[in-house]
């Protein structure tokens, strides 16, 4: 059957025969480049109007539906209208800082791209501290923000900087804790190691309630450290005009834009190799029959139906919920999702220790 | 007795939480439910509210008769000006000096659509229409005269 790893084992062998090793090995890594490159860029498209078209049913409107055959190039003109606009960098800034701040929230994204198993053997680096690489990487998200509502030398960035920083700290920890019942269960810090895991059932079923729990504290710390509503304080439209971007214009503030829908993938990937076995498919304990059956469906496509699934969940929250206050997003986090969270991990360890998970 | 209460908060917090969830996602299952209007191309079958109003019209019937008197009570029910009754004085056929409506002016450049006039009047006379599509190259376009030439009083009508 088709699939990624042998793809990439073809295009290996391939440079390998044909180049010195130290010349196949850069050329391996370009390739790897470019196709992150070209995933961020399909991801942009895609997650933009899907989130349009989901939040226009989501609102009983119909949504994009004049730009190509169904609305579905309305992200291709948006991306061609944002980048014949002239970038702007106002007189007041710093300018070294603004200029590189979209250029940081981009790579911390892109960075993060790393242990994510896409498929079958696939990946681009199965380092034996994958989850804790994805939790310490993914909060120099945080820098790229304050940098850009530092330097804007604007009262409504700085403030939603600040909150954005406040914020992404405070629900780190609920996120960590929640990523903590999943390496108890798996007994592995490695991504590969972790899906291989759950071949017998997703930890979300084998995990009993304590898994569930976890499962949901992720997704609201996921929710509010990629800063979306309800949690998109860094932004809050309706206080502080846009916040932290409220000074870009053009392509910077699209990379803006385009970095949090980066996130959002990212997260809810995570989310899926944790909790949903990422491209494992789904696996009943012992039956072969159904377990092959199972098995004919593509990884890639277990992978990206999951985290797709995952991200719905993360809109569907966006268009429904009002956005919290920063008093009662700090509260949510210190006086709930933490505590509940602790309580939790002793729980899982209870359950690891008398192996009572299936 | 306080974890009872933060337990109690939080089971209250997820019921309502779901149930707005509940509420998006059948919207999100049912596209039919979709309030959009496609406007230029739905013009001919438009379903537009019962309740929205468009324009003050005074309904005329075959016989070239409508229902005001000239009573003024619409004029001095609108808030801006909007409306001016001219009146003048007929004859009637037991030869008594009547008031009657000359000519009913509305500037539908000031109209607010506040629909005050509509509940002023003693006679339904005058009535909301629906029609939106108002915009024309001269504003003098849209100071109307109401009742048509030739018109006058229904029977009946006091």
């Amino acid at each position: 059957m088709w699939s990624f790893a042998q793809l990439a084992d073809t295009i290996h062998e391939g440079l390998q025969a044909s180049l010195p090793p130290a010349w196949a090995l850069a050329a391996e890594m370009t390739i790897v480049g470019l196709s992150a490159i070209g995933l961020f860029a399909m991801l942009g498209l895609v997650l933009v109007l899907m989130e349009r078209k989901v939040s226009a049913f989501m609102q009983i409107r119909i949504g994009p539906n004049r730009v190509g055959p169904a609305g579905l190039l309305q992200s291709f003109a948006d991306t061609l209208k944002l980048l014949v606009k002239e970038g702007i960098t106002p007189d007041g800034v710093d300018k070294f800082l603004f200029n590189a701040a979209p250029l940081v929230a981009m790579i911390a994204a892109m960075l993060l791209l790393a242990p994510i198993a896409f498929a079958r053997d696939f990946q681009i680096w199965d380092l034996n501290i994958g989850v804790l690489y994805v939790s310490a990487v993914s909060s120099l998200n945080v820098i790229a923000i304050l940098m850009a509502g530092w330097s804007s030398n604007n009262k409504y960035s700085l403030l939603g900087a600040m909150r954005s920083g406040a914020q992404i700290v405070s629900y780190e920890l609920s996120a960590g804790l929640s990523v903590l019942t999943i390496v108890v269960l798996a007994g592995s810090l490695q991504v590969s190691e972790i899906v291989a895991s759950q071949a017998d059932g997703w930890w979300i079923f084998k995990g009993h309630v304590p898994a569930l729990m976890a499962f949901v504290i992720f997704l609201i710390a996921a929710t509010a450290e990629t800063n979306r509503a309800p949690f998109d304080m860094a932004e809050a439209e309706s206080e502080l005009t846009a916040g932290f971007h409220t000074e870009y214009s053009g392509m910077k503030f699209a990379l803006f834009f385009l970095a949090e829908y980066i996130n959002v993938f990212i997260v809810c990937a995570i989310g899926a190799t944790l909790f949903l076995g990422g491209w494992m498919p789904l696996h009943i304990g012992h039956w072969e029959a159904f377990n092959h059956a199972m098995d004919w469906i593509p990884s890639s496509l277990w992978f990206f139906g999951k985290t797709f699934f995952l991200i719905f969940v993360i809109m569907w929250f966006r268009w429904t919920f009002p956005r919290l206050r920063i008093d009662q997003l700090l509260d949510l986090e210190w006086r709930y999702l933490l505590p509940i969270g602790m309580v939790n991990i002793l729980l899982v360890t209870l359950v690891a220790i008398l192996g009572w998970h299936f | 007795m306080f974890l009872k209460e933060y337990i109690s908060d939080i089971a209250g917090a997820v019921g309502s939480l779901l149930k707005g969830m509940r509420r998006t996602g059948w919207y999100f299952l049912h596209r039919e439910e979709a309030i959009t209007q496609q406007y230029p191309d739905n013009r001919d079958n438009m379903g537009l509210p019962e309740r929205f109003r468009g324009e003050v019209v005074m309904p005329h019937n075959e016989q070239n008769e409508h229902r005001c008197t000239g009573c003024t009570a619409c004029e001095l029910a609108c808030p801006n000006g909007t409306i001016k009754v001219v009146t003048k004085f007929e004859v009637n056929a037991e030869g008594k000096r009547k008031k009657a409506v000359d000519r009913f002016i509305y500037h539908l450049e000031l109209c607010t659509m506040c629909n005050l006039c509509i509940e002023a009047c003693p006679t339904d006379a005058i009535k909301m229409a629906q029609n939106f599509e108002h915009s024309v190259y001269d504003r003098s376009r849209l100071t109307k005269i109401l009742n048509r030439p030739e018109s006058r009083l229904q029977e009946g009508v006091e």
